[in-house]
């Protein structure tokens, strides 16, 4: 049976990680091939990369930080933040990434995750989204609209229609992040996320939230996630892969044990 | 020398890290001749199968990979690499390289888990196998162990004796195959951690015709 996947997000800027990531043991906290190692072997099932980066001129750094990862972790990885054009994918899939994410530039320009799904194929194509809960609405059917820039913009678009349609132009994965339980620790949003995975064919990644193994299982069963996003659940060293693993494996809910 | 044939099919540098990783050399190669002077080959690829054959058929590599079957050289199809020793695809209905006879068969609508949840095509994601017979290439591999599929057709040949293994997405569908000098997996070993290295590992150093072991009955 497919297993449900632990996903573990790190945060890039200018090719070092950043935002409270502390570690007990002797990983340099910021460097970031190091971390993705280091939960590679703790039996991370993916890794994704968000590059905050601040300026197009540094965007090599973050390029050469992908080759040196390829080079030393055997799982699948992705990579997003600010991506907006094929040239970008093309850059950060021959570095040795598996998949990329957008967001934003998808939203303003949707025909993005057409070109990416035609050159790379639908499978390297992650769509990310952030969400906001704003209640039934006129164009707002579903009551979550998606928002861009980090959160501080909203679109107009309905969260579930552009799930659709993102599906349709190729997407293959939908990682959606509620801005509601985004840091919050409190668990993740069981709700849009449970019908935006039960809406499309593609899988959903929950994102947001995440403070306990509790809040994994929640998402993965009643949320009928594909995978969970998780930060600083471990980046802090509060919770271990291996341990929220294993909890997961004893509520029943389907997990690569062995690594 | 290792080679990985290249029929512009998607990322080949991911199995060439991990060759380079486990400290095999190895050349990504579009060139028959060299395939012809490797003394072992692998054939990745993500992609369409009809794409795929053409490609090969353009640039002669199908005959080289029938010729370097027929010799006995250590072969390994990964993801799509695997289909395409095949038969015939179901997808674009492409003829493929028939070094194992059988088909390759999209995976039916309407899958369901046990628990009765819809299932999602393509079957992405970790899985893990049930093996079906003793194979060299597979030594020091569990039950359970879990391996990287992104795919929605699955390899289906005609004779079940090469099913190596097997694993379970709504249907039990053939996840790795053998024939002769030949393994074919449908899941990524150079993106399934641990258990994918040593995969690739006994496929570098694997000698079908040394009797290091069976190649199997097919």
């Amino acid at each position: 049976m497919l297993s449900k996947r632990i996903i573990v997000c790190l945060d890039v800027r200018d090719g070092r990680t950043t935002k409270g990531v502390r570690f007990r043991d002797n990983v340099d906290v910021g460097d970031p091939v190091e971390m993705a190692r280091h939960y590679y072997e703790q039996g991370a099932d993916e890794i994704v990369f968000y590059d905050i980066t601040a300026s197009a001129e540094r965007r090599g750094i973050l390029i050469d930080v992908v080759r040196r990862v390829a080079a030393t972790i055997f799982i699948p990885f992705a990579v997003g933040g600010g991506i907006r054009s094929i040239e970008e994918m093309r850059a950060v899939l021959l570095a040795g990434a598996e998949k990329v994410s957008v967001n934003s530039a998808a939203l303003r320009r949707p025909a993005l995750i057409d070109e990416g799904a035609a050159a790379f194929g639908r499978q390297c194509i992650v769509l990310g989204m952030d969400v906001l809960r704003v209640g039934v609405r006129p164009g707002i059917a579903s009551g979550y609209e998606v928002v861009i820039d980090g959160g501080r913009r909203p679109t107009g678009r309905d969260a579930l229609a552009w799930a659709e349609e993102a599906e349709a132009r190729g997407a293959g994965e939908i990682c959606l992040n509620a801005i509601d339980a985004d840091g919050t620790q409190e668990g993740y949003e069981l709700e849009i996320t449970s019908r935006m995975a039960s809406r499309v064919g593609i899988p959903v990644i929950a994102s947001g939230g995440a403070g306990r193994p509790e809040h994994l299982r929640d998402v993965l069963t009643r949320g009928q996630a594909d995978a969970a996003l998780i930060a600083s659940m471990v980046h802090f060293g509060t919770w271990t892969i291996p341990g929220i693993k294993s909890a997961l494996h004893q509520w029943g809910v389907p997990v690569r044990l062995r690594w | 020398m290792i080679a990985i044939v290249d029929y512009r099919a998607g990322n080949l540098t991911s199995v060439a890290r991990a060759l380079h990783f486990l400290g095999f050399a190895c050349r990504v190669t579009g060139d028959p001749g060299v395939l012809r002077e490797a003394e072992r080959i692998l054939i990745p690829g993500v992609g369409a199968a009809g794409a795929a054959m053409a490609s090969l058929r353009e640039n002669g590599l199908d005959q080289a990979l029938q010729g370097a079957f027929a010799a006995r050289k250590p072969l390994l199809g990964i993801c799509l690499g695997c289909q395409i020793v095949l038969g015939r695809s179901e997808e674009n209905d492409a003829r493929c390289l028939n070094l194992i006879p059988g088909r390759v068969r999209a995976f039916p609508d309407g899958l369901r888990a046990p628990d009765g949840r819809r299932l999602k095509i393509p079957h992405m994601g970790w899985n893990t196998l049930r093996l079906r017979s003793r194979h060299p290439v597979f030594a020091g591999l569990e039950e359970g162990d879990s391996f990287y599929f992104v795919h929605g057709y699955y390899p289906q040949p005609e004779d079940p004796a090469c099913v190596v293994a097997e694993t379970e997405h709504g249907i039990r569908f053939p996840s790795a195959l053998a024939s002769g000098s030949l393994v074919a997996v449908q899941f990524h070993p150079e993106k399934s951690g641990r258990p994918g290295l040593r995969l690739l590992e006994n496929f570098c150093r694997w000698n079908p015709a040394g009797g290091t072991g069976g190649a199997g009955p097919c």
